[in-house]
């Protein structure tokens, strides 16, 4: 492969990561001001702005390997829907409490061990990057568990209502553990992990949480797919339009 | 549904090895575990801390504000309990 095509590759999976990342940071810091208790809702600016963090991390080195001149800022405001890269589970809505905790959840469990494969990516600033990252799910993963406990194991309304979340997000899972051509080019160049790999292991770790929650894993059936490749459900367009408003509006407007 | 609010629990945070913990706010949690993520969250956000002590506010028995001049203030007039003859050798900080 030519080295412009590798770098096209690079590119597309720097915006995979960083997308997931941006849209979540989105949609954790819209609990501000919505939380169940104070204490909660600083949990979730948190959390938010550690996404924000990795978006920005991501898309400046996206930014480099591109070489167009485009900075951050362009990659996170400047794009439409189309060109949005990340997974479908991370764009539903925050719902109720419990299916913004589901959602992170599903997502987190998945993710840590993304992480753990890319901090030995080939690829140095990806390693470093995620090295990084991890410490932070790490902590996300565990306050999030906690909640699927509490909820699931709580009374007969937050369980009700969080065994709904999981049921209706299983349908997003399966597009998490898909490998494609940038994939497959990621495993051969040993910058990233194969996700097919990731599924045992998930699993493992998914169903040992909801055992002890008395949650029921939910049962496997159709998988919706499509948002690595642009192909979004109608909840992105919204979000963006709140995200982007600002550069939209005022373009190349500055604190 | 009624509202009902979390319980208080009392923040102590260790901010080096070698120091003490010390009281440094109060927060609402469900649990103890709780309590701990949420003081993690509030109060060390900026690296204040290398640990954390939680104690549900209820379980800290205080002195009755009442009983203060029965308690206190037969100490203000023994200045002998006070090291004040000591000389503090160089290089202690944290005395």
């Amino acid at each position: 492969m030519t080295k412009a095509a590798d770098k096209k590759m690079l590119f597309e999976y720097l915006l995979r990561l960083g997308d997931n990342a941006l849209v979540l940071g989105q949609q954790l810091s819209k609990w501000v001001g919505h939380g169940p208790e104070l204490e909660e809702e600083m949990a979730m600016a948190n959390f938010a702005l550690d996404y924000v963090g990795q978006a920005r991390m991501f898309f400046s080195y996206a930014a480099e390997i591109e070489g167009r001149g485009r900075s951050e800022d362009d990659i996170a405001f400047l794009r439409d829907c189309g060109e949005f890269r990340n997974f479908l589970l991370i764009e539903q809505r925050n719902g109720d409490f419990a299916q913004t905790i589901a959602r992170q959840f599903l997502f987190e469990s998945f993710y840590q061990f993304q992480l753990d494969g890319l901090s030995r990516s080939t690829d140095k600033r990806i390693a470093e990057i995620a090295a990084r990252v991890i410490k932070e799910i790490n902590y996300h993963l565990r306050h999030m568990r906690q909640w699927v406990l509490r909820l699931g194991d709580g009374t007969e309304e937050s369980h009700r209502r969080l065994q709904h979340a999981f049921d209706y997000l299983w349908r997003y899972t399966g597009e998490l553990f898909e490998a494609d051509d940038i994939d497959v080019w990621a495993v051969q160049h040993g910058v990233g992990p194969n996700p097919e790999e990731l599924l045992g292991r998930w699993k493992d770790y998914l169903e040992n949480t909801l055992k002890e929650a008395t949650l029921n894993r939910p049962e496997d059936g159709w998988m919706d797919s499509g948002g690595r490749n642009g192909h979004h459900t109608e909840h992105l367009g919204y979000l963006l339009a709140d995200m982007q408003f600002l550069q939209r509006a005022y373009p190349g407007a500055n604190w | 549904m009624t509202k009902q609010d979390w319980p208080l629990y009392e923040i102590f945070i260790r901010s080096r090895s070698g120091l003490s913990h010390r009281h440094v706010g109060s927060l609402h949690a469900a649990d103890a575990q709780m309590a701990l993520d949420h003081a993690r969250d509030l109060y060390t956000r900026r690296g204040e801390g290398v640990s954390i002590w939680a104690v549900a506010s209820r379980d800290i028995v205080a002195s009755d504000p009442a009983e203060s001049a029965a308690l206190f203030e037969p100490a203000e007039d023994k200045i002998y309990r006070h090291p004040t003859f000591y000389e503090v050798p160089e290089g202690v900080e944290n005395l």
